[in-house]
């Protein structure tokens, strides 16, 4: 294999996979953010400590969870301790060195919203809420967003600040008392994007191979700014693809068994 | 004490209209099956609280029997929304629903302090978040000694807990093991609490610090095989993702939901759960 024929999406997850280290303590979002966490444990990272808020600690999953609690993460852990001990003494605590998160919808400070769309009280969506992720966004010593772009969910305003991120920008956090770095990292299907020093706006420092700059504009509801120094992220190694596509194949066929064993013993309405 | 019961008799002995109850189980042990004979014995205006809604409570918004909950994410985990708690929201349908929103770091610390008999859970969280806006239940105290701003919420105190849990021995003491979400801080916060198991032993073979709940902390204990399908007992079976998947679909449609509803829950029992798990059973 070369390489040469990735999705846009696996370039995303192997993209977000690479940005974590051996020693990071990292609690992990559902979704995106696992599987790009699993592949840095499967790839680079093998001693990572991957922690997900149902209180699994140090988890190795062989198959993707459905949802942050399937029984694969607390058997494969290295301990599992109650929710409240998660959020007080090991995210409150200090203990993460990186939170990974998803975004329903994202400002260019890295500010999501899970909540809702529209008024808060005659919502015209409403999502499923915050979760974990108010704490995390604070607690976590940085954060790495993943999502995938889209004009609906890259907005130049969130409809609810479920997660603060920089705010308004510049030291709005370290105005609030936040002594964390807040989000420093988002990885989409396109691009890497890091906050400017100085405004904490995200601007593209990396394009994804065969990815334009239009491509990038296209998809993000805010005006984009470029960094200088634009790279190119390098293609995924024939290693990365393998893994994500292992990791993949395995988590499709795992769910995939239950839902065809499972036909016969429900009164399907 | 603990009373052993039939799963009929238990939630009609515990659980009354107008309560304020938690079913908890933070994606493990959900009690599925004490949900569903709630829903059969039609028990109404609940305050529901949870931090994870997720099906059970879908269903018992759908049915019209929450007038309000309490929770910090109302997803179906890893799939998407709560259809029936969106139509109940969205559009007030069958009934308008009273929200309390916090975040898991608020619930988890509120049920905390339940359990600990404090009037309110004090925690660094909500920077910058707009929650508190929307909810006056979410304020802050000033620490007395570095005098930094802290979260304040209210403890939870509910009138009943009910969990799932793996087994309890022939006194009623429970035994709880795997994922904890806050099942035991649940039951120690709530004035009665009724838990369903997978089966009742001689002996717990409790190591010095398994989760056990005291037969004294518990009003009365239904054995119920598979009564958190299609969550799961960690020991016993997995969890049914597939039916998770297929929720998303039942409940997409006000029809499709209470055909279904009315065939496996209202003119089904706790017998049935049994059968529920066969193709998602671990080797002992």
């Amino acid at each position: 294999m070369t390489g040469s024929d990735f999705t846009p999406t696996e370039m995303m997850t192997i993209a977000a996979a690479r940005v974590l280290r051996n020693d990071d303590v990292c609690f992990v979002g559902i979704g995106a953010p696992s599987a790009a966490c699993n592949v840095a444990r499967l790839t680079h990272a093998p001693d990572i400590t991957l922690i997900y808020e149902s209180g699994t600690i140090g988890t190795a999953p062989d198959v993707l969870p459905l949802s942050i609690g399937d029984g694969e993460l607390c058997t494969t852990a290295l301990t599992t301790v109650s929710v409240p001990e998660m959020f007080r003494y090991w995210l409150q605590g200090g203990r993460m060195t990186v939170g990974f998160l998803g975004a329903a919808q994202l400002d260019r400070f890295g500010n999501i919203n899970t909540t809702v769309i529209g008024d808060y009280d005659a919502p015209k969506v409403r999502l499923p809420g915050g979760g974990g992720a108010p704490e995390i966004a604070a607690h976590a010593q940085e954060i790495y967003i993943t999502m995938k772009q889209s004009r609906r969910g890259m907005v130049d305003k969130i409809g609810f600040f479920t997660s603060f991120g920089h705010g308004e920008g510049g030291d709005h956090r370290q105005r609030l008392g936040i002594a964390t770095k807040g989000p420093t990292l988002l990885i989409t299907d396109l691009a890497i994007w890091k906050p400017n020093p100085d405004t904490k706006a995200f601007t593209v420092t990396s394009l994804h191979p065969g990815v334009s700059r239009e491509d990038v504009q296209k998809t993000c509801g805010w005006t984009v700014a470029f960094s200088d120094n634009l790279d190119e992220t390098p293609p995924p190694t024939a290693l990365e693809l393998e893994t994500l596509r292992d990791l993949n194949a395995r988590t499709e066929a795992a769910h995939r068994a239950e839902g065809d064993e499972r036909q016969q013993d429900m009164v399907h309405g | 004490m603990a009373e052993f019961l039939d799963l009929k008799a238990a939630i009609a002995a515990n659980i009354k209209s107008g309560d304020t109850v938690a079913f908890e189980g933070f994606t493990h042990l959900i009690p599925h099956a004490a949900a569903h004979e709630t829903i059969r014995q039609e028990i109404a205006d609940l305050t529901l609280i949870r931090m994870t809604p997720d099906i059970i409570y879908d269903q018992m918004i759908g049915m019209g029997m929450a007038k309000k909950l309490t929770f910090s994410y109302a997803g179906n985990p890893g799939v998407g929304s709560l259809r029936r708690f969106r139509d109940a929201v969205e559009n007030g349908w069958p009934r308008p629903l009273e929200i309390e929103e916090h975040s898991h770091a608020a619930m988890a610390n509120a049920y905390e302090a339940g359990a600990a008999g404090l009037p309110c859970a004090i925690f660094r969280g909500y920077q910058g978040a707009e929650l508190p806006r929307v909810n006056s239940q979410i304020t802050s105290v000033d620490c007395p000694f570095t005098g930094e701003a802290l979260a304040a919420v209210p403890a939870i105190r509910p009138d009943v807990a009910v969990i799932h849990a793996q087994r309890a021995d022939r006194r009623g003491n429970v035994l709880i093991e795997g994922i904890l979400g806050v099942l035991k801080e649940a039951v120690l916060a709530a004035k009665r609490a009724v838990v369903t198991v997978e089966e009742i032993v001689d002996d717990l073979e409790p190591h010095p610090n398994t989760c056990v709940l005291p037969h004294w902390t518990v009003s009365a204990i239904a054995t119920v095989p598979g009564g958190a399908h299609p969550s799961y007992a960690h020991g016993y079976y997995s969890r049914d993702n597939a039916a998770y998947l297929e929720w998303d679909r039942i409940s997409a449609d006000r029809d499709r939901f209470q055909a279904w509803m009315d065939a496996n829950v209202i003119n089904a029992g706790a017998e049935d759960f049994a059968h529920r798990i066969q193709h998602v059973r671990q080797a002992a």
